[in-house]
């Protein structure tokens, strides 16, 4: 394990090194490698992940969108690369504003597609250079992004078969009792209390 | 079955657009495929997904830790066990604990049952697909066997709910190592029927040889993992390269294909069932004894028989079943070789009882969107044939 923990650590500092400015954040903790960069040089680390002969990332295993409401680039892009060549795995991210635009994968790796139509239905994040933006989980002719955190957990419409007219009809939800989100959270007890005791 | 499109007389005016599913039965689910045809050939296959998509990662968001478990079962709902060993393994690794010996035991034990589990199911349901119906009725027999064990162990057949971060939440019944040994030695009975029907028959071989190819590198673009990636000729396998619990102390070897087609992608996953029961029988001759879960109870739950005359315990048992537990902040994206292939989990955690964010990264997905490539330029009774061979569940694929 040791072994490879330095040979993360080294590809840590290449990277650092070589990207230099364009890295805003970077960190090595439980054996993984997280890089954040600024939207413009997205491309160029992607790029330099699959090209570089020290990182031959062909794989780009997964995108996933993550909603912080209360930060002024309210939304990351978080990308998983996977090379087969060093077993290494890197982990990209992006911050960007509402209604920033991201450039998309496509172009390098085909399977970005349907994970930045994922990203785009669930948090409206749009993909620049995309071919075929559509939504791919929601309803067909769905509104809003429901992975955002002001979104409600039981949404807005409901659907159900309308006897009389024949057909599917879309209503607000009627809950006979509201949801009930219980805070269970304890007030006196740190979030790190659960593993000092561990020690 | 290239050679004969040229046979078929193709008009210029033959172009139309024909809609495949969501009901359908070799749609393996709830797929939806808007197809653009030449005369028979595919031009276009464009899969609309999400008709099953039931909100997992936003319902995660406001559940605890423990209640979120239960979802990794309804994803992937052919291989339940597989998805919680991903979560498991990612919330223990942002406490920081590792699950007893024992408990990492009976993890990979689980894992590889799982694993055959879902194999028999998609080989053959994929020979249903393309006209074998007897390799079906014998698997479910298998399948049977094996649902029993999960149901010995964790008390229900299919949505188990038993993998819990620092290790399981039962331990083994008495005698449910002798009878897996048992099944150790009867199953390959039943693969070699099963090749014996399949592997040389004729229709078989006609219905998936050269059907579906892919390459190497266009399977690791694609993101393909697991056996379909493996049936390409790439020999990469989680359990091998980044080795998780026990996976390291067993000997198994990893089958690969060459063409990639979809009769490669069939034998792959007929050896890895004989792999799996290599590992399983390592695991039953090996397994050690000792606690199943970790002894800190602000995570695990207490003893029953604490409960009673010990007030800590009492209070800790409430808590935990009330509040949860704290993770403390952090993010990883955990993996495991579930059946399908690369399980991930990303998960962020912002120091409360619930997480953040809990992303699910399904080999599904990434399987399902090479069709259209996979399809483009065979026969519309080929698609059968290729989505069968790639393994989809739509649990897994819509979330």
């Amino acid at each position: 394990m040791d072994s490879k923990n330095s040979q993360y650590q080294t590809f840590l500092a290449y990277i650092q090194e070589n990207w230099g400015q364009n890295i805003l954040e970077s960190s090595f903790e439980k054996e993984e490698i997280s890089v954040r960069v600024t939207a413009e040089s997205l491309l160029n680390a992607v790029v330099f992940l699959k090209e570089n002969p020290n990182c031959l990332c062909q794989c780009l295993m997964d995108i996933a969108g993550v909603d912080y409401p209360e930060r002024e680039r309210r939304f990351d892009v978080v990308y998983q690369f996977l090379s087969l060549k060093h077993n290494l795995r890197v982990r990209l991210k992006v911050g960007v504003f509402e209604n920033e635009i991201v450039p998309s994968l496509t172009e390098f790796y085909p399977s970005a597609n349907w994970w930045e139509r994922e990203v785009w239905d669930l948090y409206g994040i749009p993909f620049g250079g995309h071919p075929d933006l559509r939504r791919i989980l929601t309803d067909y002719g769905f509104e809003n992004h429901p992975l955002r955190k002001d979104f409600p957990l039981t949404g807005f419409l409901e659907v159900r078969y309308d006897e009389a007219q024949k057909r599917v009809v879309y209503e607000p939800v009627k809950l006979d009792q509201a949801y009930r989100d219980f805070d269970f959270l304890s007030p006196w007890e740190g979030p790190l209390a659960s593993c000092e005791k561990e020690d | 079955m290239t050679e004969t499109h040229s046979a078929l007389p193709l008009k210029n005016n033959e172009q139309y657009t024909l809609n495949f599913g969501p009901q359908h039965p070799a749609a393996h689910g709830v797929l939806r495929l808007v197809l653009e045809l030449d005369g028979e050939v595919i031009e276009r296959a464009d899969p609309h997904i999400g008709f099953l998509h039931r909100g997992t990662e936003k319902l995660i968001e406001h559940k605890t830790y423990t209640q979120a478990i239960p979802y990794f079962d309804r994803l992937d709902y052919v291989s339940p066990m597989c998805q919680e060993h991903a979560f498991a393994l990612a919330v223990e690794k942002l406490l920081g604990i590792v699950a007893p010996l024992r408990a990492q035991y009976i993890r990979v034990l689980f894992s590889e049952i799982t694993r055959i589990l879902n194999h028999i199911l998609n080989v053959t349901t994929f020979a249903l697909d393309v006209g074998a119906m007897t390799p079906f009725l014998w698997g479910f027999e298998e399948r049977e066997i094996l649902l029993g064990f999960y149901e010995r162990v964790s008390g229900a057949r299919f949505h188990a709910n038993y993998f819990r971060p620092g290790g399981v939440s039962l331990d083994l019944p008495k005698g449910l190592l002798e009878d897996i040994l048992d099944f150790v030695k009867k199953f390959p009975k039943f693969l070699e029927d099963t090749e014996n029907v399949l592997t040389e028959n004729r229709i078989f071989k006609g219905r998936t040889v050269d059907i579906g190819c892919i390459n190497g590198t266009d399977a690791l673009l694609w993101g393909f993992s697991g056996p379909n990636l493996r049936a390409s000729g790439v020999p990469w396998d989680l359990r091998k390269s980044q080795p998780y619990d026990v996976y390291e102390r067993m000997i198994f070897d990893i089958p690969i294909g060459e063409k990639g087609d979809c009769y490669d992608r069939y034998l792959v996953r007929m050896e890895e069932m004989r792999q799996s029961l290599r590992i399983i029988d390592q695991c039953v001759q090996n397994m050690p004894e000792g606690p199943i879960m970790v002894e800190n109870h602000k995570i695990t739950p207490p003893k029953r028989a604490d409960m009673k005359v010990d007030m800590a315990s009492m209070i800790q048992h409430f808590k935990l079943y009330s509040e949860g537990y704290h993770v403390p902040p952090g993010e990883t994206y955990t993996v495991v070789e579930a059946p399908k292939g690369e399980f991930g989990v990303f998960l962020i955690s912002d120091g409360t009882n619930k997480p953040y964010r809990c992303k699910i990264r399904a080999p599904g997905f990434a399987a399902l969107q090479a069709t259209n490539f996979l399809s483009k330029g065979h026969m519309i009774a080929d698609l059968t044939a290729i989505i069968g061979s790639l393994d989809i569940v739509f649990g897994e694929i819509d979330r």
